[in-house]
């Protein structure tokens, strides 16, 4: 049977965004718990800064994939499995667009303007309300650890792929081939 | 009549309107304002202080002989959020405990234009003092009078922001100071 391979661009893409997301959000909640310092003033602005890099890059991502079909989920998946993996794709995508708006609308509503790279700023669609503010940050929080729990699920639908019904949708994504 | 003669007229209206001059010698505090803006990781944060006051002795006419008095209360700071103003109070920053208030004694006024002047003075934060020089429009209505203006502080010079926070690369050294007050004459 034919193996199916991701594109070198779409795994590119997989394992770099895989990287940058993971390191946002422990670096998210590391900077949140830091005493108030021009350390900690540093690295929300270097999150602030790589989130909008992540928000840019599923946006150039997502119109990638609209021109280039993944290759199809093997045949021995069941209908509602395949179902809850468009599902559960979906909504990574949407978390992976949400997530860094729900960032940048909590910035202005506390009264933070985003300066991409301290130079370029992005427009504050919210003025400064702090009732506002804490809402966000709630949402910007909730959010996340939703990502967490999906990313949780993707990664052992993968290693269940991998282990339990040995066919190739792992090693598909893999940067190097196997076999 | 010659231009002479208008010119006459216009001095004499001149002289009588000084000699009417109102001298205006205080501040509306709940119609006043102090803003200031900085600079964090190249972002303007805005913020505040609400308790300020003022004694003046201000006669549009005779800027010259104008004397302005300032007072801040350093601890009434918003510096646009929580945990900065819990900051600001301390060591590194204000040391309000120590120094809980901002002082600001005028040492010249100047004209610049109708209606805009310059004052200089003696800013005194932390124990430091420093000369500032600061223009202002002021624009009389009546009985009451706006002022505004604004100028440029930096922060080392007053050692705003000791140790950690000495470094301009996370907190920028200028602060621009924004200013608009309402003043009252004497009654």
């Amino acid at each position: 049977m034919q193996k199916a391979r991701y594109t070198l661009t779409a795994i590119a893409i997989h394992w770099g965004m895989a990287i940058l997301l993971i390191a946002l959000f422990v670096v998210g909640l590391y900077m949140h718990e830091l005493k108030f310092s021009p350390l900690k003033l540093q690295i929300y602005a270097w999150h602030k800064w790589a989130g909008v890099t992540a928000f840019i890059l599923v946006m150039l991502r997502l119109a990638w994939r609209l021109k280039h079909r993944p290759p199809a989920l093997p045949w021995t998946m069941s209908k509602m499995t395949k179902l809850g993996a468009h599902i559960g794709h979906g909504m990574l995508y949407l978390l992976m667009i949400a997530i860094p708006l729900s960032g940048w609308l909590m910035s202005s509503a506390k009264g933070f303007q985003t300066v991409y790279f301290g130079v370029l700023p992005i427009p504050d669609l919210l003025s400064k309300d702090k009732a506002l503010g804490d809402a966000l940050e709630a949402v910007h929080m909730i959010l996340n650890y939703s990502m967490a729990a999906i990313l949780v699920g993707h990664i052992g639908a993968a290693i269940k792929h991998h282990v339990v019904d040995k066919d190739d949708v792992l090693r598909r994504m893999l940067p190097w081939r196997t076999r | 009549m010659n231009i002479k003669v208008w010119a006459s007229v216009i001095g004499g209206l001149m002289l009588a309107s000084g000699a009417q001059a109102t001298e205006f010698t205080s501040i509306q505090n709940d119609k006043s304002s102090l803003h200031f803006v900085y600079k964090q990781m190249g972002v303007p944060v805005d913020g505040s202080f609400n308790k300020f006051n003022a004694q003046l002795a201000f006669d549009p006419s005779k800027p010259a002989n104008a004397k302005v008095d300032f007072e801040l209360n350093l601890a009434s700071i918003d510096a646009g959020s929580d945990e900065a103003n819990d900051e600001v109070s301390g060591k590194s920053w204000f040391n309000t405990k120590v120094y809980p208030k901002a002082t600001f004694a005028s040492t010249a006024v100047k004209q610049l234009a109708a209606n805009r002047y310059e004052v200089s003075g003696k800013m005194t934060i932390k124990g430091r003092t420093q000369m500032i020089t600061a223009p202002f429009t002021f624009t009389p209505q009546g009985n009451t009078a706006k002022v505004d203006g604004s100028f440029v502080l930096k922060r080392s010079e007053f050692a705003i922001g000791e140790g950690l926070w000495a470094d301009f690369g996370t907190v920028a050294n200028e602060i621009q100071i924004n200013f608009h007050f309402v003043a009252n004459a004497r009654k």
